[in-house]
C-alpha cells in the first residue's frame, strides 16, 4: 500500500495556553475526499491553518506523501502541493480575474517580464475546465459572489496540487454552481488529487466524502466511513458533551405581556419572513450557525438595517420605521457582538460610556449644560451594582479595563436606559468566566424585573443554560422553537444544521 | 487553586497609581494638549523678538489682536466640524459670498460704469446703492441677518451632503469651495464694494476703548459659547462620541446625521462672522476677502492647537491658542522682511510639522481609535 497523501500524527496547538487541537491523527489518501465536520469553534479552521502553514503546531508531525512536512507559510505549503481555499475571500476586486490566479506566480518571459498573454491562456483554460462564464480579463469586481468563490477554487485547481483544502465553499454558491463544483472534485480526485471538505452543510460532506472526520472541544472524536454513518449519528458525535454549571439560577419567570411581536419581517438577503413574539421577563435565545443570520435579525429589530416588509412592534408601538434613537427611547437596547468596534469610545472614561445613550435625562435640553453631579451618581449606582469598581471612572479609558469589566461597562449603559427589551450578541466572548457568571447574573436579574432578553451565541450550552425558550435560525429564516421543557442539546443542534424537526421541537 | 466565582471586584489596572506618577501622567496629558501650544507661543515671541524689530510694542500688539479675533473665530468654527472627524475647506469661499452680498445690500452708492452689467443691477441694486442703503441701524442688523442666515444654509448643504449621501467631506468642501468662490465673484464682476454705512464698519473698526474692540467681544462671546457647548452639553458629547466612534455613536442613539449637518452649519456661521470682521475692517465688500492662504491659516491654526485631522480630540482652548500662534508667526515673518516666498516656505512647514504633532500626540496620549 502506498503511503497515504496526508498524514497527520499527535498534531496539537494552543492559543495562549488554551488548547485548540488536541493530539490530532488523521490520514487522507490519494484521491480521496475526507470531511470534516464540527460546531462552531470545535476546533476545524485550526486544524486546516497548520496544514495550510498559516499556523505552526506547537507538537507532533506531518507527512506529505511519507514525507516529513511542516510548512513556515502559505507559500511554502502551495509549493509542496496543498492549496487552502479559505472561507473568506483572497482576490483582489480592482484587479482582472487572471491577474488574481497568477498573482504570485505570474508567467515571466526573459525572466523578468510578466507574460499577460500566457497567464491569459492559462487562465481562460482553468476556467473553461471549470464551465466558469467569465473571461480571463473580467475585473473580479464585476463577478457574482458565487463566481468568486469558484475563482478561488480555481485559483486552487489550476496550481496542480496534491491536496485542496475547502473552508465552507458552497455558502455562497448557487445550487448550479454547487453542482459543478462537485463535478469538478469527483473529476480531480479521479486523477489523484486529494480533497479535505469542512462544511457546516451535513448533505453535501455525505455526497462527497469518503470518510467523515468529527470534531469536538479540539478533540478527533471519530472517523468514520460515509456509508456507516447517519446523518442523525453524525450530530450525537459532534454535540455529545457535559454541561458544566457555569450559569446562575434565576428567580423570576417570563411573564405573558407581549414585549417585542415581529410579524413576517423581511430585510432581503438578510432575514426572511420571521415572526416572534418575546413577553415581559422572558430570557430567549437565538441559536444558529454563523452565517445564520442571527445577528442580521437583531440588526434589524434594532433599526440598523432596512426592512423590506413586515412589522416590528414594541410594547404596543410600531417602530418598524423608526431610527435605532427611537427606539432606544421606546425601550430597545443592544449589545453588539463587537464590543470595541460597535459597543465602545474605547478612548473614552467609564462616565463618558455609559451615559452616551441617555445624556438627555441630565440636560434640560440638547445645549443645556449637563448636571455632572448627577450623572456620576447614576452611573456609580449601576456600576455598582455590576461590582465594577474604578477609582478612575471619569479618567481611565475602559481600553485599559479588561474584557470583563469592558463588557460590564456596556451592560452599565444599557442598564440606565431601563430598556423593556434588551439584545445581547455573543454577551461573554472574550470575557472570563468569572466576568461571564456576572454577565449572566446581570442579564437574569434584568430579567426578573420585567426586561425580555434576546441572547444571541454560538455557545450552545450557554443557551441552555440561561434561556426560557431557544429559537433557532437557519439560512435568514427561523426553523424551530423549543420551550425549556423540550430542551435538548441534540435536536436544537439538529436543527440548526437543517435536520426537519420531528415531534415536539416545532417547526415554525 | 483557581475559583471561578466572580472576582470580588472589577479590578482595573492603575486602580490607584502612585501619585508622582500621576502627575507625570497629567503633565504629559496637558504637554500633548493646549498646553504645548501655550508653551510654543512663549517660546517662540522670545526666541524671535530680538530679531524683529518692533514685534513687543504697543502698536504691533493692537495689529496683531486685530488679525487674532477673526480667525479665531473661524477657526473655532472649523473645531466643530473636525472635531467630528470631517473637515471644512469651504469656509473662505463662503466668506467671500457673504461678505459681498452683505455689501451689496448695504452699499450707499454704486459706481454704474463698474456694476451695470451685474445680475443684481437694476433689480437690487442701483446707482444709489442696495436696499438697505439708507436704513441705518436697523438695516445693518437685518443685513448681518441674513448674511447669518445665507451661511447657514449653505453650510448646511455641506453637512446635508456629507450626511446624507455619505459624500467624503474632503470633496464636498472642496467642490463647494469652487462653487462659492465662483459665485462671490460672478455677484460683482470681481468688483470690491465699497461706500458702506459707518454702522456696519464700526463692527470692525470700533471698540469700548483701548485694546477692547467689538471684534475682541464677539470673538470671546462666541469662543466661549462654544467651548460651553462642546465641554458641557448633551450635544458636545454626541459631537466627539461621532467624531471617536461613529457606529458606537449611531448604536447608542445619537442622531449622526443631525449632528453632522449641525457642524457644518455652525461651521459656516462661524466662517461668516469672521468674514464679517474681516470685511468691516477693511472697509468693502471683497469677492476675494478668504483667499487660500486663510484656509491654510484655519486648518493650520486648527492642527497646532491639538485638533486632531482624526476626529474625536480637541478643544475650543486649543483652536483659540493654535489661532495666536498662527497670527503671531505671520506677524513675525512680515517683521522680520522676509521674501514672500519665504514666508510661505514657512508657514507650509509649520503645516507639515503640525500635522507630525497630531500623530505624534496620538502616541503619547496612547491608542489609536
Amino acid at each position: 500500500m502506498t503511503a497515504p497523501r496526508l498524514e497527520l500524527r499527535n498534531v496539537s496547538h494552543s492559543f495562549f495556553g488554551v488548547p485548540v487541537n488536541k493530539d490530532i491523527s488523521l490520514s487522507v489518501a490519494p484521491g480521496e475526499v475526507l470531511g470534516l465536520v464540527g460546531e462552531n469553534g470545535a476546533g476545524k479552521s485550526t486544524l486546516m491553518n497548520i496544514v495550510g502553514g498559516v499556523l505552526r503546531n506547537d507538537q507532533g508531525q506531518m507527512y506529505l506523501d511519507g514525507e516529513l512536512y511542516a510548512p513556515s507559510s502559505p507559500s511554502e505549503a502551495g509549493k509542496n502541493g496543498i492549496a487552502h481555499v479559505h472561507q473568506e475571500l483572497n482576490l483582489f476586486a480592482h484587479l482582472s480575474v487572471a491577474d488574481n490566479v497568477f498573482l504570485t506566480r505570474y508567467p515571466r518571459s526573459l525572466g523578468i517580464f510578466t507574460n499577460k498573454k500566457k497567464a491569459l491562456a492559462y487562465t481562460a483554460e482553468a476556467l473553461e475546465l471549470m464551465k466558469l462564464p467569465f473571461s480571463p480579463s473580467t475585473k473580479v469586481e464585476n463577478l457574482s459572489p458565487g463566481q468568486r468563490q469558484m475563482l478561488e477554487i480555481a485559483k486552487a485547481a489550476i496550481s496542480e496540487p496534491k491536496l485542496i483544502i475547502l473552508d465552507e465553499p458552497t455558502t455562497s454558491l448557487t445550487s448550479r454552481e454547487t453542482k459543478q463544483l462537485f463535478g469538478l472534485i469527483e473529476e480531480m480526485t479521479s486523477r489523484g488529487v486529494s480533497f479535505v471538505y469542512v462544511s457546516h452543510i451535513l448533505e453535501d460532506v455525505k455526497r462527497l466524502a469518503h470518510r467523515v472526520a468529527i470534531m469536538r472541544d479540539g478533540s478527533l472524536i471519530a472517523v468514520r466511513d460515509e456509508e456507516d454513518l447517519q446523518i442523525g449519528e453524525l450530530i450525537t458525535l459532534m454535540v455529545g458533551r457535559n454541561l458544566d454549571n457555569r450559569f446562575p439560577e434565576r428567580e423570576g419567570a417570563a411573564g405573558d405581556e407581549p414585549v417585542l411581536t415581529l410579524d413576517g419581517v423581511t430585510a432581503t438577503g438578510l432575514v426572511d419572513n420571521v415572526s416572534m413574539q418575546i413577553t415581559s421577563g422572558e430570557v430567549v435565545g437565538l441559536f444558529g450557525l454563523m452565517g445564520a443570520g442571527r445577528t442580521e435579525l437583531a440588526r434589524v429589530i434594532y433599526g440598523l438595517e432596512h426592512i423590506d416588509a413586515g412589522s416590528v412592534i414594541l410594547a404596543g408601538d410600531d417602530i418598524t420605521k423608526a431610527d435605532p434613537r427611537e427606539r432606544i427611547g421606546k425601550g430597545l437596547s443592544f449589545v453588539t457582538e463587537d464590543r470595541r468596534g460597535e459597543g465602545l469610545l474605547m478612548d473614552s472614561s467609564v462616565d463618558v460610556n455609559v451615559s452616551l445613550p441617555s445624556l438627555r435625562r441630565w440636560a434640560s435640553n440638547l445645549l443645556a449644560p449637563i448636571r455632572r453631579r448627577a450623572l456620576r451618581r447614576d452611573v456609580a449606582a449601576v456600576t455598582e451594582d455590576l461590582r465594577l469598581k474604578s477609582a478612575d471612572l471619569d479618567r481611565l479609558p475602559v481600553r485599559s479595563l479588561s474584557g470583563g469589566n469592558q463588557q460590564k461597562v456596556v451592560l452599565a449603559k444599557w442598564l440606565v436606559t431601563q430598556p423593556k427589551l434588551l439584545i445581547l450578541d455573543e454577551p461573554t466572548r472574550g470575557v472570563d468566566v468569572g466576568a461571564q457568571y456576572e454577565v449572566y447574573r446581570t442579564a437574569l436579574q434584568l430579567a426578573d424585573a420585567g426586561t425580555a432578553l434576546l441572547v444571541i451565541s454560538s455557545e450552545l450550552p450557554e443557551l441552555l443554560g440561561i434561556s426560557d425558550r431557544i429559537l433557532v435560525m437557519r439560512q435568514g429564516r427561523l426553523v424551530g422553537d423549543f420551550y425549556k421543557s423540550e430542551f435538548d442539546a441534540r435536536r436544537i443542534l439538529g436543527a440548526a444544521f437543517g435536520e426537519t424537526p420531528t415531534d415536539s421541537g416545532k417547526a415554525v | 487553586m483557581t475559583t471561578v466565582t466572580a472576582p470580588p471586584n472589577g479590578a482595573t489596572k492603575g486602580e490607584k497609581p502612585s501619585r508622582s506618577a500621576a502627575r507625570v501622567n497629567m503633565l504629559r496629558r496637558f504637554m500633548a494638549g493646549e498646553g504645548f501650544v501655550a508653551v510654543l507661543i512663549v517660546v517662540y515671541i522670545v526666541a524671535v523678538s530680538p530679531f524683529a524689530s518692533g514685534m513687543i510694542s504697543e502698536r504691533n500688539a493692537i495689529n496683531v489682536l486685530s488679525n487674532l479675533w477673526p480667525l479665531a473665530i473661524i477657526v473655532v468654527g472649523q473645531t466643530f466640524v473636525l472635531v467630528l472627524g470631517g473637515i471644512d475647506l469651504s469656509q473662505a469661499a463662503l466668506i467671500n459670498i457673504t461678505n459681498t452680498f452683505g455689501a451689496l445690500l448695504l452699499a450707499k452708492a454704486l459706481n454704474a460704469n463698474t456694476f451695470t452689467s451685474t445680475i443684481f443691477w437694476g433689480t437690487m441694486l442701483g446707482a444709489d446703492g442696495g436696499p438697505f442703503a439708507t436704513t441705518g441701524g436697523g438695516g445693518v442688523i437685518l443685513a448681518i441677518l441674513i448674511m447669518v442666515t445665507i451661511g447657514a444654509l449653505l453650510g448646511s448643504l455641506n453637512g446635508f451632503a456629507v450626511a446624507k449621501f455619505g459624500m467624503p467631506p474632503f470633496m464636498v468642501t472642496l467642490g463647494t469651495l469652487l462653487l462659492f468662490n465662483a459665485i462671490s465673484v460672478w455677484m460683482t464682476h470681481s468688483e470690491n464694494v465699497a461706500a458702506l454705512p459707518p454702522e456696519y464698519l464700526q463692527i470692525g473698526q470700533g471698540g469700548f476703548g483701548g485694546p477692547f474692540t467689538y471684534a475682541m467681544v464677539i470673538a470671546l462671546v462666541l469662543a466661549i459659547a462654544a467651548h460651553f457647548v462642546l465641554s458641557s452639553t448633551p450635544f458636545g458629547r454626541w459631537l466627539y462620541a461621532s467624531g471617536i466612534n461613529k457606529k458606537t455613536a449611531i448604536i447608542s442613539g445619537v442622531p449622526y446625521k443631525r449632528v453632522l449637518i449641525s457642524a457644518y452649519t455652525i461651521s459656516a456661521v462661524f466662517a461668516t462672522i469672521g468674514g464679517i470682521l474681516y470685511s468691516t475692517r477693511l472697509g468693502a465688500g471683497r469677492p476675494t476677502l478668504g483667499g487660500d492662504t486663510l484656509l491654510l491659516d484655519v486648518i493650520g491654526a486648527a492642527v497646532i492647537g491639538g485638533i486632531s485631522l482624526f476626529g474625536g480630540k480637541g478643544s475650543v482652548l486649543g483652536a483659540f491658542l493654535g489661532a495666536i500662534f498662527f497670527v503671531v508667526l505671520s506677524n513675525s515673518l512680515n517683521l522680520l522682511n522676509l521674501p514672500f516666498t519665504i514666508v510661505f516656505i514657512v508657514k507650509g512647514l509649520v503645516i507639515i510639522a503640525a500635522a507630525l504633532l497630531d500623530v505624534a500626540r496620538r502616541r503619547v496620549l496612547g491608542g489609536t481609535p
